[in-house]
């Protein structure tokens, strides 16, 4: 407990990262205001009591909405680092136990698709698949398989040359069996630490294809929508373009920080290395 | 050294086979007829279907994918739906402003990350250190196209000394050109710059402790000397290599951020085709970005293997 306590990027990132988590949880049931009802009356307020982070030009609740896009950037957040980890992990797995030309295969194939950044290809997937958050998850999942596919097949493969391994095998464990309850519980600090980085990466890709126009469709908020509207108005309005884009800079920052305390929790030896 | 350039150009070339033969399968699975978009929904079956010849799009897919990669290797990329003009032209009118785009954001990141890296180094767990480090994490949460509108919001709305957005040709007004590309690449520069302080500070604590650091200290050499002459060239090189692996990023970046800004660069091409289902357009800017990244990649690769010959032993005795 001293450890974590003592852990400050832990501490922040986690901290940050449960208010994120919180935001959202409370906005499905709980919002000051319905965030797409429109309030022609109320166009473009200034943050007051009444709207403590304004409105925009329909008139909506710009905190009622920034509350309600967490919940979309938490569910791409899951389901891309949910798609990229249960593929990568499999095929990165079959690469470091098969070894030889079906590995190299593998990885052969995970290095053309790691060679270019998430968006660019986000953008070309959500663009054939049509736009929409569900579409969106997908893109950007596809892309972190090569991710969680290297980092698996490059942790695991020291671990098959473990004695341990070898005993497992001596006693009559199946292949499967071993990847199941000797290689997975040893390669899952790295692997917890690279998908809180993904996810921090799915909730700025997210933001940018929805920026785009797309990622999540209106009238659903989407802190990435949410700025793609403001520029219109920011002239008038400066306080559009400004909460949408603090609500994605402490989410990532805050999932950022909590993947750099976990490696340092996880794994002391980076700590002593990097001081 | 024969052998690990021969495998690297060998995957190189594997490389952008699989990679065009990936773009181009996955434009044609793109819902939506080309011939249709072009003639509206009033075309008849027969116009449709002349047009469609005329494009090639009645061929079998393995003699499309044979007919564009021939014209590729020639320069030729074909001629774009929406604008009726040759891809290429195209391609090299739009390169004037992504490519000082590109070249200016470099800029910025280095001027901004080098320093501040190499301060944070020399300074390490002090207050200047500690804001560096901030500066790099807040950096990196930042969305890229968030910078760009907040940089609109300041310097062009508030402060009103650049337009927010557009550009002027580099014809009419080079100076203006230059200023208009400016903020948009300050958006993109400052994001890598948050990246590459931090991989500065940590090259440079992992030189500034090696041994001949500490001899360099020993011959009684000035500070200044030890850690510019000694610490930073040695510290510099993983720093390039990586700023060359970014370009990928860079060019991701500058798809939105010409967005942001409304610039008539190739980001720009590329999103607008992709809505109009231009497709030799998409095809022919995916490749060129796909080949700026592979080609960096390569040469990032053996300039590695020719500088560490540890990495060019690794790969033979692999």
């Amino acid at each position: 407990m001293r450890r974590v306590l003592q852990n400050r990027n832990l501490m922040i990132g986690g901290l940050m990262a449960l208010l994120i988590f919180a935001t959202a949880a409370v906005s499905y049931f709980y919002t000051p205001y319905d965030p797409n009802r429109m309030n022609l009356k109320e166009r473009f307020l200034s943050p007051s009591a009444a709207h403590w982070l304004g409105t925009d030009q329909y008139g909506r609740d710009i905190l009622s909405r920034v509350m309600k896009g967490a919940i979309n950037s938490l569910i791409v957040g899951w389901v891309a680092v949910g798609i990229g980890l249960s593929f990568g992990v499999f095929l990165g797995s079959l690469a470091a136990y098969w070894r030889g030309w079906r590995d190299e295969g593998i990885m052969r194939l995970a290095d053309v698709f790691y060679g270019f950044p998430a968006v660019l290809s986000a953008i070309l997937i959500t663009s054939i698949l049509g736009p929409g958050m569900v579409n969106s998850m997908l893109a950007i999942g596809i892309f972190y398989i090569p991710i969680f596919a290297r980092l698996t097949r490059g942790t695991s493969l020291s671990i098959w040359k473990r004695d341990y391994v070898t005993s497992a095998r001596a006693v009559g464990q199946t292949n499967r069996s071993i990847i199941w309850s000797t290689i997975l519980p040893n390669i899952l600090s790295p692997l917890i630490v690279q998908a809180t980085v993904q996810f921090a990466i799915a909730i700025l890709a997210e933001a940018a294809l929805s920026y785009l126009g797309l990622g999540t469709q209106p009238p659903h908020a989407s802190w990435g929508r949410m700025l793609n509207e403001a520029q219109t108005f920011m002239e008038i309005s400066p306080w559009l373009a400004i909460f949408p884009g603090l609500a994605i800079a402490v989410a990532v920052l805050g999932f950022n920080l909590l993947g750099d305390g976990l490696r340092d929790f996880l794994d002391p030896r980076f700590v002593r290395q990097k001081t | 050294m024969l052998a690990f350039l021969c495998k690297r150009i060998f995957i190189l070339i594997a490389t952008l086979f699989l990679v065009s033969g990936v773009i181009f399968l996955v434009l044609r699975v793109i819902p939506g007829d080309p011939a249709q978009i072009i003639l509206g929904i009033q075309a008849t079956p027969e116009t449709l279907q002349t047009l469609r010849h005329k494009l090639g799009l009645d061929l079998p897919l393995i003699v499309q994918y044979g007919n564009w990669l021939g014209g590729i290797l020639r320069g030729d990329f074909g001629q774009s739906i929406q604008y009726d003009v040759p891809i290429a032209s195209l391609i090299l009118s739009r390169m004037q402003v992504t490519l000082p785009l590109a070249v200016l954001s470099i800029f910025f990141a280095v001027i901004f990350s080098i320093p501040l890296g190499v301060y944070a180094a020399t300074r390490r767990n002090q207050v200047g250190d500690y804001g560096v480090m901030l500066f790099s994490q807040v950096g990196l949460a930042i969305p890229q196209f968030w910078a760009g509108i907040l940089l609109i919001l300041f310097f062009a709305v508030h402060l009103q000394w650049f337009a927010a957005g557009g550009f002027k040709s580099w014809g009419e007004s080079p100076l203006l050109a230059l200023k208009s590309l400016l903020l948009p690449a300050l958006s993109l520069g400052l994001i890598r710059a948050a990246v590459l302080a931090r991989l500065t500070r940590s090259c440079m604590l992992e030189t500034l402790g090696e041994d001949y650091i500490r001899t360099a200290r020993a011959k009684g050499l000035a500070e200044r000397v030890v850690v510019y002459k000694h610490g930073f060239r040695n510290a510099l090189i993983p720093v390039i290599t990586i700023l060359g692996l970014q370009m990928g990023e860079l060019l991701a970046g500058a798809i939105i951020i010409e967005n942001v800004f409304h610039l008539p660069g190739l980001g720009r091409l590329v999103f607008l085709a992709i809505g109009q289902r231009d497709l030799p357009v998409v095809q022919g800017v995916g490749l060129l970005i796909a080949f700026i990244i592979v080609v960096v990649n390569f040469l990032v690769d053996i300039s590695y293997g020719a500088v560490d010959p540890r990495i060019r032993a690794g790969e033979e005795g692999a």
